[in-house]
């Protein structure tokens, strides 16, 4: 975050995927840059995990461009992280899941512990560091996913539909880690199909249907006055197909 | 049966009066089976995880082999060993032939394959579960195969388990590699074959009973072992 | 990561489990059988050589034809067998030194209780062997190319009869040690060659007895030889020499002729009395 340049921002040109011979994103073309908290939102199915996981990296597209504005070495990964919907717990304590990528990135180890203490401050998880990470419930292990995710200070945050899962207290506690997080200037990229949600969380509305990018506006903008039928349509809450 | 009670009669008296061959022989066994398995699990378990997670050309070879060399048969490992150690061998210039070294390499050959083999059948299921979320931690190649070993190794144990059990209950190997020389490579089954063929069936079958409970404490100390640690860290 | 922490400690232990090659003991390395093993003769022989040159004797007992063959790779220092055509071929290959006779003793048949060939107590081993083939009565052979088995095979052929038609019937060839065939024949109740010495010491006698024995062809001599140091220089041939010096001198010869089981002598010392 120091010296290095920033890898953001990111372009979109083109990009295309298919897979069991359905085009399952078509031809989305967007830049995103530096800072706040941009959601994706369309139904079941649009293609937000996909997106998501294009732009991460995870997934290559079958035409089309993705391009960071640092390159795209080894070392752009390392500037993102990624929260998926179920979270995905190594076998080791709590506070040994969040050392992790600090191990992996050559942290030394001076430096480790206050940045696993900080983390585990700031997801609520100090009493619980010790616990094996699988016994935790729900809502601690993906404010813990987040603790991980965060603990190397990325410029880009995924989070690809994080409370899903979650009762309504645990979803309020990541929230307001994900708002948290957002404060300290890394760039919330999110999905979700849950329109409380977005507002809650959003600057900026992304809509997608059908593999499609059919708006992008401001948060505010988009809640008052949808410009599209299909965004309108889901606003109302209606089912779109 | 008088037998089998004169068996358990000489294993005890042999036991509580702590003989001094039996216990040398019960040393050598448990040296030469652990470190044959200690380094069959450095190599086997690594390998196991590179034939689950890399693509690289005769891995598919590699993979049928592993599988088919779990079934090994230790008499023919030891005389493959034995023409690779003997002095007329390639290796011979190392005059390991006949050493408890020799038997330790013949027994690494021999359960290699099955720790490798488990070690990938390991990875792969969890690979299915850990792949995206390491490669979104920017993890490398090497660096997602040890996490996963150390993922999965509460199940690594087991593999590891089944390496020391078919080790320490092998004759066929030890025998030729080892010669079963009196006070230098006498371990438990080839003192019971030798004791055996001397007629002595009580006391070949009283070493018999030793080494079934030897195996059974290891066996149980793991299983231990593993469920303290499971609990511990789920 | 935590590997440090499992990692090395695992390679730790393999280095302390790590066993020493037995660098600085003095040792030389004997291919003898198994019948002399069984017969527990070693056990007396070897710590009385020890004690006198603080050489310690590591013996690996096999089959003759494995003795031979571990000598003829090199694989030992001195070779201890009981079957003197092998033996000179043997020298007279290359790949040994000089023979020399180091004791005696004698061939055996046993055979069950009941005895269906009725040849209990007889001096004629070839008579005996016809009238046990004669009344196809249960054969139990070594079949392992042993000194035994070679003295068993020209036995069979001096009677006249080729076992090897009846190999799986009345005739049965374990292809094992003598303590092997000797439980196998226990079990069948069959008749067998063995040494005196392994049968004296056989823990498993079960149903069987001693049936013929006297018989001049039933004697079995043992003979000792250097592995030639010429072929294989790594051979250690000064401490192998002294092994076969001490075998064949005054110290060796009564040790044993001293050893016996069951207020028995087993082997009888002739070394230097019939010259190699």
């Amino acid at each position: 975050m120091d010296e290095a340049p920033s890898i953001l921002p990111l372009r979109l040109t083109g990009v295309t995927y298919r897979a069991g011979g359905q085009t399952l994103i078509d031809g989305i073309s967007m830049d995103l840059s530096a800072a706040g908290r941009c959601v994706i939102l369309g139904p079941n199915g649009a293609g937000k995990s996909l997106l998501l996981r294009l732009c991460h990296g995870l997934l290559r597209p079958a035409a089309g461009r993705i391009d960071w504005a640092a390159g795209n070495g080894e070392w752009v990964r390392r500037r993102q992280s990624m929260v998926f919907q179920n979270p995905v717990l190594l076998r080791r304590s709590t506070a040994g899941n969040i050392r992790y990528p600090l191990s992996l990135h050559g942290i030394p180890r001076s430096e480790r512990q206050a940045a696993v203490d900080q983390a585990l401050d700031r997801a609520g998880l100090t009493e619980v560091a010790g616990r094996p990470a699988r016994v935790l419930s729900g809502g601690e292990q993906q404010r813990l996913a987040i603790a991980r995710a965060w603990v190397t200070r990325p410029e880009v945050l995924f989070l690809d539909e994080p409370t899903s899962n979650l009762d309504p207290a645990a979803t309020r506690a990541i929230e307001e880690m994900v708002l948290a997080v957002a404060r300290t200037g890394t760039k919330i990229i999110m999905t979700t199909h849950d329109l409380g949600q977005a507002r809650r969380l959003a600057d900026e509305i992304m809509f997608l249907h059908r593999g499609r990018l059919l708006e992008r506006t401001p948060a505010a903008e988009f809640f008052a006055a949808p410009q599209s039928d299909e965004a309108a349509t889901f606003l109302k809450g209606d089912l779109l197909c | 049966m008088t037998d089998l009670n004169a068996a358990f009669a000489l294993a005890l008296d042999m036991i509580l009066r702590l003989d001094a061959d039996l216990l040398e022989i019960v040393g050598l066994s448990l040296r030469v089976s652990f470190s044959a398995v200690a380094l069959a699990a450095l190599i086997g378990l690594p390998m196991g995880a590179a034939v689950a997670l890399f693509r690289f050309p005769g891995r598919l070879v590699l993979n049928a082999l592993l599988n088919a060399f779990m079934g090994l048969p230790p008499v023919v490992v030891g005389l493959i060993v034995y023409l690779l150690l003997s002095r007329a061998g390639p290796l011979g210039v190392f005059g390991l032939l006949f050493t408890p070294t020799a038997m330790v390499i013949a027994q690494c050959l021999l359960i290699t394959p099955i720790i490798a083999a488990l070690s990938a059948q390991t990875v792969t299921d969890l690979h299915e579960e850990y792949d995206e979320q390491l490669r979104s931690l920017a993890a490398g190649p090497w660096q997602r195969l040890l996490t996963l070993l150390w993922d999965g190794r509460f199940r690594l144990l087991t593999a590891i388990l089944a390496g020391f059990g078919r080790a320490v209950a092998e004759v066929g190997a030890v025998m030729i590699v080892g010669g079963n020389i009196n006070h230098a490579t006498r371990v438990m089954t080839t003192a019971i074959a030798l004791e055996t063929s001397k007629g002595y069936l009580a006391l070949a079958l009283g070493l018999g009973i030793i080494l079934i409970s030897l195996a059974l404490g290891v066996n149980l100390a793991a299983m231990v072992i593993r469920d303290v640690a499971r609990v511990r860290y789920g | 990561m935590l590997m440090r922490r499992t990692l090395l400690p695992l390679i730790l232990l393999t280095a302390a489990l790590a066993l020493p090659v037995s660098a600085a003991e003095r040792f030389i390395t004997v291919a003898s059988t198994t019948s002399t093993e069984n017969s527990g003769l070693f056990d007396t022989l070897l710590p009385a050589f020890q004690a006198k040159t603080g050489i310690e004797v590591r013996v690996v007992a096999v089959g003759t034809g494995q003795a031979i063959k571990l000598a003829q790779n090199g694989d030992a220092d001195v070779l201890f067998v009981h079957h003197k055509p092998s033996e000179e071929k043997f020298v007279a290959e290359g790949y040994g030194v000089k023979r020399f006779d180091v004791m005696y003793n004698d061939f055996v048949i046993v055979g069950p209780k009941m005895d269906p060939a009725g040849v209990r107590g007889s001096h004629d081993a070839v008579d005996a062997l016809q009238k046990i083939a004669a009344a196809k009565a249960i054969f139990a052979s070594r079949g392992d190319d042993s000194g035994t088995h070679k003295k068993e095979q020209s036995l069979w052929k001096t009677a006249g009869i080729d076992v090897t038609a009846a190999s799986g019937q009345w005739y049965r060839e374990t292809g094992s040690g003598m303590g092997a065939t000797l439980n196998a024949a226990a079990g069948m109740g069959a008749y067998a060659l063995t040494d005196r010495a392994t049968w004296i010491s056989f823990k498993n006698k079960a149903d069987l007895e001693l049936v013929v024995e006297g018989d001049k062809r039933l004697f079995n001599q043992y003979g000792v030889m250097l592995v030639n140091p010429v072929k294989f220089p790594h051979i250690k041939a000064k401490d192998g020499q002294a092994f076969v010096d001490w075998l064949i001198g005054t110290d060796g010869q009564k040790t044993i002729a001293d050893f016996h089981v069951d207020g028995q002598q087993l082997f009888f010392p002739n070394a230097g009395k019939m010259g190699s």
